[in-house]
């Protein structure tokens, strides 16, 4: 059978959810094989097998790691130089879009990005114009290269025991050009990742500074959610840039998405309209978030949050 | 110090989004312009571009280069009357249609023209979405990619910047030349003053085809596109929410609401 290659999404060997649901995609459409990058293969080897890759090409050089995306393309041309996948699937994040354009440029193919729906002849669903127009398109040159929300069909587990391949980095001198010096982790903890996650709960300038962000991560935890924010919150320093949702954050598209003080400006909404259901919580009626939401509550958040709190701790017993 | 060729990349993209999202610039000299505006962050991009030209000491240039049909003239206009010295436009029939590879292609093209040091791009265009184009730039120049930059520092020939990463940020350096995109938390772009506006008329302004700069148009245009677009529909309108007034219980029935859902 033809392989299906997945570049693994993980961060030091704890693998993404969507990744697994391109694992799962990927065994109805051939053969999973998934492409690791980067240190960490002995955490992400049970989530792999447990998915059913039947190969893990593993490539732990530590140049992956030294240089953002150029690399990780390498390895990725190289692989479907020598075994002529039938596609190659990445998980939607900003980097996993950044592969996935640059791959396509380097094996002269066709990328589709942001795909919700994926069918066996490789045809891509995505949503555009903010989501008011369904768009079915597909890759018409060279080997297909898919970049897929995360969220957009479930994961399957289907145990097995992959074999595992060791792979050469041979990153070209033009991949190793820009290079890491430093990290900086300014959110995470042991909340799920925002582009992961089922439930989103989002604060915004509503909260009226950082302690209102308490109200949002004692919710999130309630409900195991991640918590995002809008721009307003993050420009002013309340939570971490690194959890804004939007169009110059994180996209989202989680089974629920709690707005708590958030307007809705269409910057906001374009990180999370496909989002399968909505909730606003927002004094002003007016507010355009309420334009998108299954379930709206016009009123204050320090009223109406803390309610729902205690009724949800008072449901779970 | 050496002089310094900045190149940046802009679109124009259709108003409906940037309309109701910004509620800044009266700046509209043509009721042409009104459906059409420089992609948001573009503004950042072209922004950044004057910043560092304005804190060096040696000789910089800052070029706008917009690949689209006759009409982006005015948002390369927009570009020069912030403060961008030249323009260039490529325009060619045979670039109707072409999709995200062929644009890197294009843009590649036209860049090979033009002596640069610094490219730099908005992190995404409002009507595509797909934040692509200056990773496969970087990818057809053979440049270091510097991009989702928050912060950009120039000091000589070495560039380091911010890039954001889903748990904080990652500080990337390269030597020139690279290519950039940055994200709006960079800066806040200016608005064009009258005098600005005056200038821009003055300003060297090409235009190019895809012959004068060497572009195969076979990859061009919907025929060299990668992908096909099979079928678009609009999707069935939602269903309208419910929202009601916070009566003293919005929260027990918002807590009902997850709960119906099998969220609680
Ligand atoms: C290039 C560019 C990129 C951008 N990218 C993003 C992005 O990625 N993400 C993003 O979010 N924004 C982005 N923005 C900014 C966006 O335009 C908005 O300014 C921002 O989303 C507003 O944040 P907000 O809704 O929290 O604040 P506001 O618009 O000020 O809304 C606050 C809301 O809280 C409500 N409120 C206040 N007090 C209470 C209370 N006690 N109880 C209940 N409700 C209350 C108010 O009624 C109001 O609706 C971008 C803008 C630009 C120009
Ligand atoms: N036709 C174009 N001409 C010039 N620059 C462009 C064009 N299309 C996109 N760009 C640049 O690429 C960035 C990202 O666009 P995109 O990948 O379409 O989201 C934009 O912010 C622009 O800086």
């Amino acid at each position: 059978m033809s392989h299906v290659l997945v570049l693994v999404d993980h961060r030091d060997g704890v693998v993404s959810k969507g990744t697994l649901e391109l694992l799962t995609k990927a065994r109805e459409l051939g053969e999973a094989a998934a492409v690791f990058c980067g240190p960490g293969i002995d955490t992400a080897r049970e989530a792999l097998s447990e998915y059913g890759a039947a190969t893990v090409y593993v490539a732990s050089d530590p140049v992956v790691e030294a240089h953002p995306v150029g690399p990780t393309v390498a390895v990725l041309a190289d692989l479907v130089a020598q075994h002529g996948p039938v596609a190659v699937l990445v998980v939607a994040t900003a980097e996993g879009r950044e592969v996935a354009g640059r791959l396509a440029v380097r094996l002269g193919s066709g990328v589709i990005t942001d795909a919700v729906g994926l069918a066996a002849d490789l045809v891509c669903d995505q949503q555009v114009f903010g989501g008011s127009t369904l768009v079915r398109s597909k890759v018409s040159r060279g080997t297909p290269v898919i970049a897929v929300r995360p969220n957009s069909w479930p994961a399957e587990p289907s145990p097995g025991t992959p074999t595992e391949v060791a792979v050469d980095v041979v990153p070209g001198a033009a991949d190793m050009l820009a290079t890491v010096v430093d990290r900086v982790r300014e959110s995470g903890g042991d909340r799920p990742d925002l582009a992961d996650a089922t439930i989103v709960v989002s604060g915004g300038r509503g909260l009226g500074g950082p302690d209102g962000f308490t109200l949002i991560e004692g919710l999130a935890d309630r409900l195991g959610a991640a918590v995002g924010a809008s721009r307003a919150a993050t420009d002013a320093g309340w939570y971490p840039h690194a959890n804004q949702v939007g169009q110059t954050g994180r996209t989202v598209s989680p089974q629920l998405y709690l707005a708590i003080g958030i307007s809705g400006a269409i910057q906001h909404r374009a990180g999370m309209q496909t989002s399968k259901l909505v909730v606003a919580v927002n004094k002003d009626r007016e507010a355009p978030i309420f334009e998108l939401a299954d379930f709206g509550v016009v009123g204050d958040l320090f009223d109406v949050v803390p309610q729902l709190v205690a009724e949800l701790d008072k449901r779970s017993g | 110090m050496d002089p310094l060729s900045i190149v940046v990349c802009v679109k124009q993209v259709p108003d409906s989004w940037a309309e109701k999202s910004l509620r800044k610039d009266d700046y509209r000299l043509d009721r042409d312009a009104a459906d059409a505006v420089l992609n948001e962050l573009d503004e950042y991009a072209v922004e950044e571009a004057l910043r560092i030209k304005e804190s060096r000491a040696g000789e910089t240039t800052v070029t706008v280069l917009s690949m689209g049909p006759e009409r982006t003239a005015e948002t390369l206009r927009k570009a020069l009357s912030m403060g961008a010295d030249a323009a260039v436009h490529l325009v060619d029939p045979a670039l109707e249609g072409t999709d995200a590879v062929g644009t890197s292609y294009a843009l590649s093209q036209a860049l090979g023209t033009l002596p640069y040091d610094l490219v730099i791009l908005g992190s995404e265009s409002t009507d595509a979405r797909m934040s692509v184009l200056p990773a496969m730039l970087a990818e057809r120049l053979g440049n270091a990619q510097l991009t989702f930059a928050r912060k950009v520092t120039l000091d000589g020939t070495t560039v380091t910047t911010e890039r954001l990463t889903p748990d904080g940020y990652a500080t990337v350096r390269a030597e020139l030349p690279a290519v950039i995109s940055v994200v709006e938390k960079i800066n806040e772009p200016r608005y064009p003053s009258f005098k600005g506006i005056m200038a821009a008329k003055k300003k060297p302004f090409t235009t190019l085809t895809l012959a004068d700069v060497g572009a195969d148009p076979a990859q061009l245009g919907l025929s060299g596109a990668g992908t096909q677009v099979l079928e678009a529909q609009p999707r069935a309108a939602k269903a309208a929410g419910e929202i009601t007034a916070d009566d003293g219980t919005g929260g027990t029935r918002l807590a009902a609401f997850l709960a119906a859902h099998s969220f609680a």
